[in-house]
C-alpha cells in the first residue's frame, strides 16, 4: 500500500504550519505547527472535534487562506494561491445557481481556453462518471443534495486535478446516498489515484475511506494522532462489519473523543 | 425584499394550475367593482363634492379624443425613462465599484448615504435656479432619485455574493476579472433588479411631483392646471392613469425580473 513516504517526496507536505486568527500574538491560534506529509496516490480523512482547525488547514492547501507561519508544499514547490492541479470539494456544494449542470462542469474548462467541442466531450464524460447524464441541462435547484454534491465532484474532476481536498463533502447527505457516494468516490479514486484528503465528522466514515486517519485536537487546533488503516481496497460492506473494521475504529473514537484537554499557552 | 414577488409568483402559479384557485382573481375583480359602486354611492348621494366613475369616465373620453392624455404621458415617460436610464446606467457600474473596492466603498458610501437622507423633490429648487426652467432639473432629479436607490441595491448585491461560490471560482483557476463577469455580475442580478423596481418606482414618484412644480406637460402639470380651474374629473384622470401607468412598468420589470432569475431557489 501506498503508506509509507520514505525515500519519495510527499505529494503535499504540511511543514509547521500556523494560523492564527486575530491581532498578532493575542490573536485565536486555530492551527499550531501543523506537521504532516501526505504521499502521491494516498488517501487520507481528517477527522477532530469541531473548530480544531481542519477546515483551515485545507482552506491553507487549497491556496484559499494564508498561513501565519510555516509553509505548504505541492509536489515540492510552495503554495501561493490556489492551482487547478488542487480541486476542492466544498461542503456546501458551491454550484453556481444560473449554470446548469454542463455549464458548471465545464466552468473550469472555459477558463483553461478549452475549445467547445473538446469541453463538450469532456464535461460528458464527468457528467457521464457521477450518473448525471439526464440532469445535464438541469439548473442546480432542481438536483438533490446528492446530486448536487455529485455535479460538483464532476466540476472538480474536469480540470484533472493531481490532488482532491474534500471538506465534509458528504455532510448533508442522507446514510444511504452518503454510503452510496462513499462507494462511488473509492471507485473513482482506485481507478485514477489522485490523492485525497477528506474532511469528515463521521468515525465510521473516515476509517472506511482512508489509507491513513488524521486525528486533530482543539485548542489550539493540531496533530493529535495519525491511525494507519491496514484493510484492503477495494472496502466492502463485509468489510465494514469485521472486528478489523471495528477495532480501528473505536481507537479513532477514542482518539476523537477522549483527547485530554489541554490549556492553551497564553504568551 | 422580494416578499412581494414571491407571492406573486405563486398566485400565478396557482392560478394556471386548476379552477379550484380561481377565487383569488374573482374576488380582486369583485372587490374592484365594490370600490366602483361605494365610489359611485358616495358621489351620487353627493356626501362629498367629487366627481363620480361616470364624470371621470367622460372626462377621459375627452381628454383621449382631444389627444392631450396621450400628449401629458408621453412628456412624462420621456422624463421619467430618459431621467431612469441614465440613474441605472450610472448606478450599476458605481455599485459594482463600491462592492468591489474598499478604496472605492469608503469614497462614495459617504455621499450615497448622505443624499439619500435628500428627498429628492427638496433639490428641485436648486436644480431650477442652477439648470433653468426646461426639461434638464426634472431629468436631472429624476436621475437622482432613481441612482439613489439603484446604487444601494447593486452594492448590497456585490458584498453579499456567497464568498464560497468566489472560492470555488477560484480553485478552478479563475482570476479577478474572471471571476467579476462570471460569478459577481450574475449571482447580483436578483439584487439589482430589485434595486431598478424601486428606482422606477421613485423615479416615477419624483416625475409627477417634480411637474406639480415646474412644468409645461405632463400628467402632473395637467393636474396643477386642473387645480386652478377646480377641475375635479381632470385631477381624477390624471391620478389613475399615473397609477396605472406605473403599475403597468412594475409588472413589466417584474415579468423580466422573473426571467432573468429563473435559476434561483424561492421559497414556497
Ligand atoms: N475567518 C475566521 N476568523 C476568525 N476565526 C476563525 C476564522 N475561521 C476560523 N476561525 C476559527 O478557527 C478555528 C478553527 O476553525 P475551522 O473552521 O478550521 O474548524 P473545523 O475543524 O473545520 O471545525 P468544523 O468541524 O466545525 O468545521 C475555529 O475556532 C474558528 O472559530
Ligand atoms: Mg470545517
Amino acid at each position: 500500500m501506498t503508506q509509507g513516504t520514505q525515500g519519495m517526496q510527499p505529494k503535499i507536505s504540511f511543514q509547521d504550519v500556523t494560523r492564527r486568527f486575530g491581532d498578532g500574538e493575542s490573536g485565536f491560534l486555530a492551527l499550531d505547527r501543523l506537521n504532516l506529509d501526505i504521499a502521491d496516490g494516498e488517501f487520507v480523512t481528517v477527522v477532530g472535534p469541531s473548530g480544531c482547525g481542519k477546515s483551515t488547514a485545507m482552506n491553507i492547501a487549497a491556496g484559499l487562506l494564508d498561513v501565519t507561519d510555516g509553509r505548504v508544499l505541492v509536489d515540492g514547490k510552495g503554495v501561493a494561491g490556489p492551482g487547478p492541479e488542487r480541486g476542492v470539494i466544498f461542503q456546501q456544494y458551491a454550484l453556481f445557481p444560473w449554470l446548469t449542470v454542463r455549464q458548471n462542469v465545464e466552468f473550469g474548462l472555459r477558463i483553461k481556453g478549452m475549445p467547445a467541442a473538446e469541453r463538450r466531450r469532456v464535461s460528458d464524460h464527468f457528467i457521464d462518471l457521477v450518473g448525471l447524464k439526464d440532469f445535464a441541462d438541469a439548473l442546480p435547484k432542481t438536483l438533490s443534495g446528492g446530486m448536487k454534491q455529485r455535479c460538483a465532484i464532476a466540476r472538480a474532476y474536469a480540470v484533472n486535478p493531481t490532488m482532491l481536498l474534500m471538506d465534509e463533502p458528504f455532510g448533508a447527505l442522507d446514510a444511504l446516498t452518503r454510503v452510496n457516494m462513499q462507494d462511488q468516490l473509492l471507485d473513482t479514486w482506485s481507478r485514477e489515484r489522485r490523492t485525497v484528503i477528506f474532511i469528515t465528522h463521521d468515525v465510521d466514515e473516515a476509517v472506511y475511506l482512508a489509507n491513513r486517519v488524521i486525528v486533530m485536537a482543539s485548542k489550539p487546533g493540531r496533530l493529535h494522532k495519525i491511525i494507519p488503516v491496514d484493510l484492503p481496497y477495494p472496502r466492502t460492506e463485509a468489510m465494514r462489519l469485521s472486528p478489523e473494521f471495528a477495532a480501528i475504529r473505536n481507537e479513532v473514537w477514542h482518539s476523537v473523543y477522549h483527547q485530554k484537554p489541554q490549556i492553551e499557552a497564553k504568551h | 425584499m422580494n416578499g412581494a414577488a414571491t407571492t406573486v409568483t405563486d398566485e400565478t402559479e396557482t392560478r394556471s394550475r386548476s379552477v379550484a384557485d380561481l377565487p383569488p382573481l374573482l374576488i380582486n375583480v369583485v372587490a374592484f367593482a365594490i370600490g366602483i359602486a361605494i365610489w359611485w354611492a358616495i358621489t351620487a348621494a353627493k356626501l362629498v363634492v367629487l366627481p363620480g366613475p361616470y364624470e371621470v369616465l367622460v372626462r377621459a373620453g375627452e381628454l383621449i379624443r382631444n389627444g392631450q392624455l396621450f400628449t401629458d404621458i408621453f412628456a412624462s415617460l420621456r422624463r421619467v425613462l430618459t431621467g431612469f436610464a441614465l440613474g441605472v446606467a450610472l448606478a450599476i457600474p458605481v455599485g459594482f465599484l463600491m462592492g468591489w473596492y474598499k478604496v472605492a466603498r469608503a469614497l462614495i458610501e459617504p455621499y450615497v448615504q448622505f443624499f439619500r437622507m435628500i428627498p429628492p423633490l427638496a433639490v428641485i429648487p436648486l436644480a431650477i435656479v442652477t439648470m433653468g426652467i426646461d426639461e434638464a432639473p426634472k431629468i436631472f432629479v429624476i436621475f437622482l432619485a432613481s441612482f439613489l436607490s439603484c446604487v444601494v441595491a447593486t452594492y448590497q448585491g456585490v458584498i453579499s455574493v456567497d464568498r464560497t461560490l468566489i472560492n470555488a471560482a477560484r480553485v478552478l483557476g479563475a482570476r479577478d476579472g474572471t471571476i467579476f463577469a462570471r460569478v459577481v455580475i450574475p449571482a447580483s442580478v436578483p439584487f439589482i433588479l430589485v434595486g431598478v423596481r424601486i428606482g422606477l418606482g421613485s423615479a416615477w414618484a419624483t416625475v409627477v411631483a417634480a411637474e406639480l412644480i415646474a412644468a409645461q406637460s405632463g400628467l402632473g402639470f395637467r393636474m396643477q392646471q386642473a387645480q386652478l380651474y377646480y377641475d375635479l374629473p381632470t385631477i381624477f384622470v390624471s391620478l389613475i392613469t399615473i397609477g396605472i401607468l406605473g403599475l403597468l412598468m412594475d409588472r413589466l420589470l417584474q415579468a423580466t425580473e422573473r426571467r432573468l432569475t429563473q435559476w434561483q431557489e424561492r421559497a414556497q
